[in-house]
């Protein structure tokens, strides 16, 4: 089935099985390989990413791509981890994921970052159980999610500086 | 001003957030190109017989290009237990004659796309004689049904032996209790699954992208299943996605992976799905205890017995052996003035255990941690208070324990302190007074945990613990480490850059780490145990100080000086003569003629043993048995802390991990071996909601077996959270008449034990507790 997808902004046509997951589009076909497959019951989030559908306000609402099916995709925007930074600086809140040490190994963190993204569209400025609740559906095996959700609600506030490349200190936080 | 100590951001990052990290699945490499897609026929029950395998119609199906039995794979020898264990408890790499748990490889596929794999597994058609399954450990220790019938027992290891045990150990008490309480298994569960990537070149040399917790352990291990020299193999270690101790060494399908490879002259690749994981990968923990303690009604406990059962599930591997190390820290931070502990090992046919955060001292804490509660309320006395007149007093000079391990430093008792302060403990007391007055159906419980942990062991004291480290300064200002360290989460390019920048004067974001790729770097012990820093790191600290030293000559002839009137200045990295800064040269320059490199090996005295204490506060409901947990508060002292943002994440993951075992997570069996916790829906994965935010409370009481004073940091939050929390569960129902809880304390077992203590009668319709409840406390 042929399918026209814009990915990150960049419109696509695509001929794929239709039973391809978006997951799989996203990885496989299109390359881009931060979304990862953490489980086969679409309860861990690690393919979280945002979809958009047109006439749709906003960067679009977070979805889990190994429950999406490529062709259920068609006609819409697909942002990725990839797609969101812009003109090389982090947006905020990957900027803040860095500043308040929001990942270790990093397999969830594409993940996390848009679930975040999606949860902050929706609720902007989120209490902390609030940002629990939200990311109740990614799972976090390294960091017990304390810096995650410190992350978001940094992004929240705006206080995330934007990253560069590495190796400056952090502010001592209270 | 000194980078050590500081909150450095880490260097992973901006690629880990943007283009996110390159896991063996997603390595795109020319050598792979064309690779086939390996699937794991897994039997899908616990015991069995197998009685005919049939391929033919998985190998007509689309897109497969082979499929493979343990008999075409006959070639490769048998898996053997390590020497200590029963040796004819050993497997072939391919289930053959049987088939020992539900989950255990039996045939494999390989096809020209992924999703034709997932179809062409289901089309194999195994044809099972049904055995009993082997999962009561009281039953398999009595060897009912063997797993392994030429072994003649399903004992595969004993650790000291009950006639050793003393009949006198609790003569002198005024008070004994015991208890059969159970550690319970669960499910590493890194969010990334098991992977192999597998090619051969026309040398017939093997390189294998496979994640893991350190290569050159991975490549021997291959080397050994594959049945070829270790210099024919080369293992490239991928980003890792967490491993938390399951990602150890070779497993039979990172193997097959390779030989299907060298089979069918082309690449393979192998990718677990997250069923395959929760029941294929090891498990961790899963021991019966047995806790003795005794001792005098002022709360001195006089004497100690540990007694455990060790379910090794269906091969022997690390998990089998991990007793040794619950005896060895069986006492804990205590001064008990007689202690004694015995363990066999016994299999069942459930998944194998391995090594899973904490690999053994969880489990001697968990069980010194309820004893002392169990004994706390026996006498009635509070449970920080038992804990304060039982701890080690503090010492500075190394403390052998009556087990033989050689404490290194220690303060037991400032922890205590520390976190009861931090937690407001007499208040939280007050606090859960006055809800038991007024009948609240919601309960106040405050758990206590004090640990100490061995971290850093080498092979024993006749082989002490080493790493090396090779640090290179570039004629362009920057410079590059190789480690034998692994990390696969722990920031080790950041604080491994730390530290050369500490002596180099280069920028953190000029130095680079290079790790698992065994051509590059052929020695190393990986990252497990909490190892990396006191080893790794400190042989990172050493190479750089070398370094300076070997620049310094090639300085002194430069500036034709003598090398003792040089000054490293570190602020401009550079060599000036003392007094005369204009007479200079840059620490890089002396890197242009001849390379500036140093390879130095840390060997440290021996293990070093962090402790802490943590405070649980924990709400139950007494209607539903739900308990939500409240605050953590936690006191981890690991010696110096080079990086506190690391190390404070480190301490947030192990907190997190041994609470979840306390009150959330466990893999279940049915009677007959059936996996009931085999998917994320099922298995009760920590999510966001269950935790709070945590409350870290510092102290760094320093070792000196490194010049950093560092000891390993990495498991010791697992090892306190996960005794603190069921102490608060039970804490929090002990006026109530409940004495002990399982784990994981999920309502129902809650339910259950209210239930069991008479508390649920005893509150009333009217809410109000009635009846036989005792005082609070």
């Amino acid at each position: 089935m042929q399918v026209e997808i814009t990915v990150n902004g960049q419109q696509r046509s695509d001929d794929v099985e239709p039973r391809l997951l978006l997951v799989h589009y996203l990885r496989e076909v299109c390359g881009l390989r931060a979304a990862n497959v953490g489980c086969d019951t679409t309860s861990c989030g690690a393919c979280t990413v945002l979809m958009k559908g047109p006439g749709e306000v906003g960067g679009g609402t977070s979805v889990k791509s190994c429950t999406v099916l490529t062709v259920q995709a068609a006609g819409q925007q697909v942002t990725t981890a990839e797609g969101l930074a812009a003109n090389g600086e982090l947006h905020p809140v990957q900027a803040a994921f860095r500043q308040e040490h929001g990942l270790q190994c990093g397999f969830c963190t594409p993940g996390m970052v848009m679930a975040a993204v999606g949860l902050l569209a929706e609720n902007p400025h989120p209490t902390e159980a609030e940002v629990r609740e939200g990311l109740e559906g990614n799972f976090c095996r390294c960091t017990g999610y304390h810096n995650i959700v410190r992350a978001v609600l940094a992004a929240a506030d705006g206080a995330a500086a934007s990253g560069t490349a590495g190796g400056e200190r952090a502010e001592v936080s209270a | 001003m000194s980078i050590l100590g500081t909150r450095v951001l880490r260097t992973e990052d901006p690629r880990f957030l943007t283009s996110g990290g390159v896991y063996t699945e997603d390595v795109v490499d020319e050598r792979l190109a064309g690779a086939g897609h390996v699937f794991f026929v897994r039997s899908p029950v616990a015991h069995a017989r197998i009685a005919g395998i049939d391929v033919s119609a998985a190998l007509s199906a689309p897109g497969v290009v082979a499929a493979f039995t343990a008999a075409d794979v006959a070639d490769l020898a048998p898996i053997k237990p390590g020497p200590m264990f029963n040796q004819e408890m050993s497997r072939p790499i391919l289930a053959a004659d049987k088939v020992r748990f539900v989950g255990d490889p039996v045939a494999l596929v390989v096809t020209e796309q992924a999703y034709q794999g997932e179809d062409a597994v289901e089309l194999v058609d195994v044809d099972y004689d049904l055995l009993p399954a082997v999962i009561d450990l009281a039953d398999a220790a009595a060897d009912k049904v063997l797993v392994y019938e030429e072994a003649g027992t399903n004992v595969t290891a004993n650790f000291g032996d009950s006639s050793a045990l003393d009949g006198h150990l609790f003569d002198d008490c005024e008070v004994v209790t015991t208890r059969t309480i159970l550690n319970q298994r669960v499910a590493p569960a890194p969010m990334e699954t098991r992977a192999a990537a597998a090619a051969w070149d026309s040398d017939g040399r093997l390189t294998a992208w496979i994640p893991n917790q350190g290569a050159q352990g991975t490549k021997s291990g291959l080397a050994r299943l594959l049945g070829v020299p270790a210099e024919q193999v080369r293992v490239i270690t991928p980003d890792v996605g967490g491993a938390f101790g399951a990602k150890f060494g070779a497993d039979p399908e990172h193997a097959l992976v390779a030989w299907v490879a060298r089979r069918l002259g082309r690449p393979a690749r192998w990718t677990e799905t997250r069923y395959e994981n929760l029941i294929a990968m090891t498990h961790g923990r899963a021991q019966q205890q047995t806790v003795t303690i005794g001792g005098r009604r002022d709360g001195t406990v006089l004497a100690y017995r540990l007694e455990i059962v060790q379910d090794a599930g269906a091969h022997v591997r690390i998990g089998a052996m991990l007793p040794f190390l619950t005896i060895l820290m069986a006492p804990g931070p205590y001064q008990i003035p007689r202690a004694e502990a015995i363990a066999k090992s016994v299999v069942t046919t459930t998944t194998p255990m391995g090594a899973y955060r904490g690999a053994g001292r969880p489990e001697a804490t968990a069980a010194i941690e309820r004893a002392m509660d169990l004994f706390a309320a026996e006498i009635g006395m509070d449970p920080a208070e038992v804990r304060r007149r039982n701890l080690l007093p503090k010492f500075t000079e190394p403390h052998r324990t009556k087990f033989g391990a050689l404490y290194d430093t220690g303060d037991y008792a400032a922890g205590l302190d520390k976190v009861l302060a931090a937690a407001g403990y007499d208040e939280l007391r007050r606090e859960q007074a006055e809800r038991r007055a007024r009948g609240d159906t919601v309960a106040l419980g405050i758990g206590l945990a004090s640990y100490v942990e061995i971290t850093g062991m080498g092979d024993g004291e006749e082989s002490p613990p080493q790493e090396n480290a090779t640090v290179e300064v570039h004629p362009d200002g920057t410079a590059t480490i190789l480690t034998g360290t692994s990390p696969h989460g722990q920031g080790h390019a950041t604080a491994w850059a730390m530290l050369a920048s500490e002596e180099l004067g280069i920028p953190v974001d000029k130095i680079t780490l290079k790790w698992g790729d065994t051509d590059l770097i052929p020695e190393g012990g990986g990252t497990g145990g909490s190892r990396s820093l006191q080893h790794g790191g400190a042989a990172v600290q050493q190479a750089s100080q070398e370094l300076i030293e070997i620049a310094r000559e090639r300085a002194a002839s430069e500036l034709e000086a003598n090398p003792a009137d040089l000054r490293f200045d570190v602020e401009r990295s550079a060599f000036e003569v003392a007094g005369d800064p204009d007479a200079s040269v840059p620490l890089a320059h002396l890197a242009e003629e001849e390379r500036l490199v140093v390879r130095t090996v840390f060997t440290a005295p021996g293990a070093t043993f962090p402790f802490g204490s943590h405070v649980a506060v924990v709400e139950v409901d007494t209607e539903t048995g739900k308990v939500v947990l409240r605050r953590m508060v936690t006191v981890d002292d690991a010696g110096f802390v080079l990086n506190p943002l690391l190390a404070e994440g480190q301490r947030h993951g192990g907190i997190a991990q041994g609470a979840a075992q306390a009150f959330v997570e466990e893999v279940v069996y049915d009677g007959d071996g059936n996996p009931l916790t085999a998917s994320f829906a099922d298995y009760p994965f920590l999510s966001a909601t269950e935790v709070p935010s945590f409350e870290l409370a510092d102290m760094q009481t320093l070792t000196t077996y490194n010049p950093l004073g560092v000891k390993g940091i990495g498991e010791a939050g697992s090892i306190g959270a996960t005794p603190a929390v069921q102490n608060a569960v039970i804490d929090a129902l002990a006026y109530l008449g409940v004495r002990h809880i399982d784990m994981p304390a999920s309502p129902q077992r809650v339910w259950q034990a209210l239930r069991s203590a008479g508390g649920v009668r005893a509150i009333g319709v009217w809410g109000v507790p009635r009846g036989h409840c005792g005082p609070p406390g």
